[in-house]
């Protein structure tokens, strides 16, 4: 039991970033049907964003928290960029797009390798992340509270917008019914551009988030967009619930497959296990039902 | 396509003469073994063509079976190499652990060509028969073949002394019973990969002037109306990705002693884009595009990847976009373009996924 306690509170953080990461692909695909493989990619322009911002600001203490921001609207703006520049010829085209945007996502990951050193940039960890928080006779490690903490309050903010604000409800009204919405005099397509700005700023907050545990290099986005897809899938889209739920499984099984075995055969036992849950329910754990065939 | 199947044979016949006949007598020994390694994904490809073009199964994982063919008739040329000892690698690893349970009915030789034909079918076979039964598609298939391919990638990583980890499998000295530094020799693996894809191509055209084919179509397009007419779409696929599997398997067995050495990173994600680049370039559902374009990407990867490595990942990276943005249907649909005869893509499916989702909806 000891030693199964530090591993639920590691899955729980593994499962936070996940659910970060989660978030904006989740919006995107439940909206658009857009499956945007270079999500992964604003990930890491989220986390280089904190890098540049750390170059500015060089006290750390205050630098992650402006990081957040500017690495949500840096993320943000080039989601926006390739919405209006490719993925708004495609919409017809949902399985071309996946295509379309690996090739962007290849040519975002050449262009950090050139930009900044091939083996990463390191992004300085503020003081007040180091140390534990000693609850209950455990003892809580701040970083990974900290990404708890935060990916709480991305999905409250998320949802609070998504509840009661205007944008928010003509979002809804988009992802449960894109004709129905237009006839009521509601702009899709800015509403898709807005979902896709925001969406990939998530990636970008991420992207911070994931500089502080790991690595910041050109290489992080692309290991982080497969799970996180997975959870999307596993979730079911449409509806957030399902996003955090799938999020928090897969970041614990992950956290426990690897304490039981190794992280790469962990990584191999979650692929199985998505693969047996959508036998089970293959529209994810919660879904908009619908009488359609798909 | 299927109105005048006899020019696509006479186009096979073609082929078949510049890569058997011809290739061997003007190219040097490099290339021609440079050319044998683009046939090999040249037939992952036409099988990509297949499940993808034809299927509409964007199958982003065929590195999995392109690793199973590969590792099979790698660990039965390493044991061969290694004749009654064991392999080299394994021996600086752990001197002393004896040889990996699952190595040892790789040394003979009829099982490995059986594993390469039956690995593939099976894998691909359960898996399919999984997903598309319960009815899993378009992006989520795309993404969980792609997983897979990773996870293989990472799990091969992880076991160096099963499976050679990073640095893969390689120093192969004997083909089955042929010493493979003799150039008479890599001209007959050559010659086998070459024959192989040909064969692979009359597989395919007889595929797609089928009624099989026919149906391999209508469920691309239309899925639950082929599925009201009375067929189960989902057994259509399933042949399809198996015969698709089955196709990379054999290239990836080919793989291996044309190129010398098998790794993760030939069969990871990355891999698996690559091959799909091909058949993206030249035409995912025309007979000859994907071969035609697996082989122009190989010789881009062989050539300008070594030589101007940073330029080739933007090339590849614009390739999907150019390609995918403005020619769906590749560069085999730009004659026709030219000559006025251009029909409505195929491809453009009408109403993608989601929105049927959303027509009528039951809260629950």
């Amino acid at each position: 039991m000891d030693a199964l306690i530090p591993q639920l509170l590691n899955g729980s953080a593994q499962g936070a970033l996940l659910l970060l990461a989660a978030l904006g692909l989740s919006l995107t695909f439940g909206q658009m049907g857009v499956i945007n493989m270079a999500h992964g990619e604003f990930l890491m322009i989220g986390a280089f964003s904190a890098y540049l911002v750390q170059q500015v600001i060089v006290a750390s203490d205050l630098s992650i928290p402006v990081a957040l921001p500017v690495a949500f609207v840096v993320a943000g703006l080039f989601g926006l960029l390739l919405e209006v520049t490719i993925i708004r010829w495609m919409y017809r085209r949902p399985l071309d797009t996946l295509l379309v945007t690996v090739g962007v996502g290849l040519i975002l990951q050449q262009a950090a390798l050139q930009i900044f050193p091939s083996q990463g940039v390191p992004v300085e960890k503020p003081r007040w992340l180091d140390g534990q928080l000693t609850i209950l006779g455990y003892d809580w490690p701040l970083r990974q509270l900290f990404t708890i903490l935060l990916a709480a309050v991305c999905v409250a903010a998320l949802s609070a917008w998504l509840k009661y604000t205007s944008f928010g409800r003509r979002i809804r009204a988009t992802v449960h019914n894109r004709d129905l919405a237009e006839t009521t005099g509601i702009s899709t397509r800015t509403i898709d551009r807005l979902t896709f700005f925001v969406g990939s700023g998530l990636a970008g907050v991420a992207g911070v988030a994931a500089s502080l545990i790991g690595g910041t290099n050109s290489q992080m986005g692309a290991q982080y967009i497969i799970p996180a897809f997975l959870v999307v899938a596993a979730g079911g889209i449409g509806q957030l619930k399902g996003t955090i739920l799938a999020a928090w499984a897969v970041g614990v099984a992950l956290a426990f497959f690897a304490y039981w075995t190794t992280g790469s055969l962990a990584q191999v036992l979650a692929f199985i296990l998505v693969i047996v849950f959508l036998q089970l329910r293959p529209q994810g754990l919660f879904t908009v039902r619908t009488r359609s065939l798909a | 396509m299927t109105k005048k199947p006899w020019i696509s044979l006479g186009g096979i016949g073609v082929f078949a003469v510049l890569l058997l006949a011809v290739a061997p007598l003007v190219l040097t020994d490099h290339w021609l073994n440079n050319l044998g390694k683009y046939c090999c994904w040249a037939i992952a490809a036409v099988g990509i063509g297949l499940a993808w073009g034809r299927g509409g199964m964007l199958v982003m994982g065929q590195g999995v079976f392109f690793a199973l063919g590969a590792y099979s008739m790698a660990m039965h040329l390493t044991l061969e190499t290694a004749g009654d000892r064991i392999p080299g690698f394994m021996v600086l690893y752990d001197p002393l652990a004896p040889l990996p349970v699952f190595w040892e009915p790789f040394r003979s030789a009829g099982f490995t060509l059986l594993a390469i034909v039956l690995l593939p079918v099976i894998v691909a076979g359960a898996l399919g028969y999984a997903l598309f039964k319960r009815r899993v598609k378009g992006a989520y298939f795309a993404i969980l073949s792609q997983a897979l391919a990773v996870a293989l990638a990472v799990l091969i990583s992880s076991t160096i002394r099963e499976t050679g980890g990073d640095t893969g499998l390689s120093d192969f000295k004997y083909f089955f019973g042929f010493v493979l530094n003799d150039p008479a020799n890599r001209q007959m693996v050559y010659l086998i990969a070459a024959g192989l894809l040909i064969v692979c191509l009359l597989a395919v055209w007889q595929f797609y002037r089928s009624r099989f084919g026919e149906l391999l179509i209508a469920t691309r397009d239309a899925e639950e109306r082929v599925r009201f007419l009375g067929y189960d779409p989902a057994n259509v696929k399933l042949v399809a990705f198996v015969v698709s599997a089955l196709m990379a398997s054999i290239g990836g067995a080919l793989f291996v002693p044309i190129v010398g050495i098998i790794t993760p990173a030939e069969i990871g994600a990355a891999a698996s884009i690559l091959m799909i680049a091909g058949v993206a370039l030249g035409g995912r559902a025309s007979l000859f595009g994907p071969a035609l374009g697996a082989i122009a990407v190989g010789w881009g990867q062989s050539s300008l990847g070594s030589t101007w490595p940073d330029g080739w990942t933007y090339i590849l990276g614009l390739l999907f976009i150019v390609v995918i943005l403005f020619l769906p249907n590749g560069l085999s649909s730009l004659p026709a373009r030219f000559t006025g005869r251009a029909r409505r893509t195929p491809v453009e499916q009408p109403t993608p996924a989601i929105a049927a989702a959303e027509l009528e909806e039951v809260r629950s």
